[in-house]
């Protein structure tokens, strides 16, 4: 049988609780006995736990949170949030990478390019999105998108959730640094606003390929970082069952993420995590991004560029002849 | 070889031999046992097979600058913090002082502004020994400044990589986020026509491929280097197969149209210029 805590333990008094809820609810429909008082006092136990849990997770835990297998899959949020979405494939070269998605779409009215990485849900859908790791194809795909979308000034929102490029041969064969570094470069300078979230693994180099832009949010159980927290251990601990450690040496939370100045926002998930309330977690986005389009038309697209730029350009710690320095 | 000894006076570095005492050396890359003196004639290039193993910072420069070339050494005192107080087995901070004293630079990265065969330039260079030549918020930045500069000054810009590192994990996506701020440095550059050549030395991974490595107009790479994204291992251990012979190689990577031209290091000076009196603004 499926262990329904995926490997989460943090999380088992939850579900326990929730299983327990259940039961008493289908029970009281069956026998006719009102358990209300019983299944409120329950729920309330539940909420409680749930926020006492979640407040104190270890950086780990919220690297598994964004790993969740019932994490909402991309497709989820283009449903929730928005609108007349149609997929463009292509990448006019080699084939069509479907761990990426995009086209153009609609939200709250507003005409936007959607740029997505997708993971699926069921094995099958896994497999097809190789687990969400795309080829130089896939940024490929992507880039000619984006590019299609500045020539239309269509803002692009790109969503994120990877656990990076792909390591293997085609895609080395393919230049997945080339892609990488080109679809970076490119960003730049696209003349639109570009609003990038991080809604689940956002893993080093294959998470930046799409991930450059005006705004950069993440979701409050996603996470961010130059390297795993596995390949990390391994490297520096010589010992991936480190990676506890590595992921809280790396500093890739959200709230850290935050501190350390690389997400302008986190976008708060419903207590218990995205996995627990698919519209909820939707509709925060939503908000987010509506909030981001009306301040970004704003801005002169000279302005944009430039601010873009300065973005980037000011991320870094260091001392120069020994004043310290934080450009 | 026409780079001079003298012009590098006044530019202190405290030069360390990486090779152990005797007179014979093996090459990491044939596995012959080769003498010494001939492989440091030949500019660090295996005379068996002709691998090219890491150059310095000081002998790069040397080969590649004018004799009294260097007009000036860019940004010399930008050091790197502990942004994050990164402990793992061992501490960021020990990681530094132990890479300072290994190379006597300040840093992975060197910017100076100087002379190839009278053509002035901004020449940036990592040193893939200093903390396997990752970069961290010290190189993307002294790289943005040198794009900067030339982009001002307007010069030719030429970049040297060595990184086996990629972006450095110890200042996590700090270092991560140097690869938006060169590339989107390189982006402008290009945009005012300016020009730059990336030339990829062994090896040159990751994060720095990822970024401004692989952004040059044009890109050279010596021979036999190890060039890519995801290191061999990993994409080994990953796919559970052998990967190919010479993969990740320069020769595998011109094979593949993915880099413009392989040249020995004997000749880069001179086709460098001649490169830069062709595509001239
Ligand atoms: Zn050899």
């Amino acid at each position: 049988m499926e262990d329904t805590n995926h490997g989460l333990d943090f999380e088992a008094p939850i579900t326990a609780l929730e299983r327990k809820i259940a039961e008493l609810e289908s029970f009281s429909a069956i026998a006719e006995v009102d358990l209300s008082e019983e299944i409120k006092k329950l729920r309330t136990r539940a909420e409680r736990l749930k926020t006492e849990i979640y407040k104190n997770l270890s950086p780990w835990q919220r690297v598994l949170l964004a790993r969740h297998p019932l994490r909402p899959p991309v497709q989820y949020f283009i449903n929730l949030a928005f609108t007349d979405f149609v997929e463009l494939y292509g990448d006019r070269c080699f084939r069509d990478d479907r761990a990426i998605l995009s086209g153009p779409a609609k939200i709250d009215g507003q005409e936007v390019m959607l740029i997505a990485t997708r993971k699926g849900k069921t094995t099958r859908e896994r497999l097809a999105y190789n687990f969400g790791s795309p080829h130089p194809e896939g940024y490929r795909k992507a880039l000619l998108k984006m590019q299609l979308a500045a020539k239309f000034g269509l803002p692009i929102i790109s969503l994120i959730n990877t656990p990076g490029a792909y390591p293997g041969i085609g895609a080395e064969e393919r230049g997945q640094a080339h892609i990488i570094a080109k679809s970076i470069f490119e960003m730049s300078q696209l003349r639109v606003p570009i609003i990038c979230i991080v809604v689940g693994e956002g893993g080093s180099g294959g998470a930046l390929a799409i991930g450059v832009g005006d705004r950069f949010a993440i979701l409050e159980n996603a996470y961010f970082s130059v390297i795993s927290p596995e390949g990390c251990a391994a490297i520096l601990w010589k010992n991936s069952s480190k990676a506890p450690d590595a992921a809280k040496a790396l500093k890739l939370t959200s709230k850290d993420l935050k501190e350390l100045g690389i997400v302008d926002e986190v976008i708060p998930e419903p207590v218990g995590g995205a996995h627990r309330d698919y519209k909820t977690t939707a509709e925060n986005m939503k908000q987010y991004i509506l909030k981001c389009l009306a301040e970004l038309r704003q801005i002169p697209m000279d302005t944009l560029i430039q601010q873009r730029y300065e973005k980037y350009r000011k991320i870094g710690k260091f001392v120069e002849n020994n004043n310290p320095a934080s450009k | 070889m026409s780079s001079g000894w003298k012009g590098l006076r006044n530019f202190v570095f405290h030069r360390k031999r990486e090779m152990p005492d005797g007179l014979w050396m093996k090459c990491d890359s044939c596995g012959n046992l080769v003498y010494k003196k001939v492989v440091e004639e030949k500019l660090q290039v295996c005379p068996e097979c002709n691998f090219h193993f890491s150059l310095g910072i000081q002998e790069r420069l040397e080969l590649l600058i004018d004799e009294n070339g260097i007009i000036e050494e860019l940004w010399p005192d930008i050091e790197s913090t502990d942004p994050l107080n990164f402990k793992a087995v061992a501490a960021y901070r020990d990681k530094i002082t132990e890479a300072k004293s290994q190379t006597g630079l300040k840093e992975a990265v060197v910017v100076v502004r100087g002379k190839i065969e009278g053509i002035e330039v901004i020449l940036g260079i990592t040193d893939s020994r200093f903390i396997m030549g990752s970069m961290g918020s010290v190189v993307g930045e002294k790289i943005a400044r040198a794009v900067e500069k030339a982009m001002e000054l307007k010069l030719p810009l030429i970049i040297v990589s060595g990184s086996g590192g990629g972006a450095r994990m110890y200042e996590g996506s700090l270092s991560l986020m140097q690869m938006a701020k060169t590339s989107a440095a390189l982006a402008r550059f290009d945009k005012a026509g300016g020009f730059y050549i990336s030339v990829l030395t062994n090896p040159t991974m990751a994060g720095v491929m990822a970024s401004f490595a692989a952004l040059g107009d044009i890109i050279i790479a010596e021979p036999k280097a190890l060039i890519g994204f995801t290191g061999p291992r990993v994409i080994a251990q990953t796919i559970g197969q052998e990967l190919p012979p010479g993969f990740q190689t320069s020769e595998f990577l011109l094979e593949h149209g993915l880099i413009d031209r392989i040249i020995d290091r004997q000749h880069l000076k001179g086709e460098l210029a001649l490169l830069l009196r062709y595509f001239k603004r």
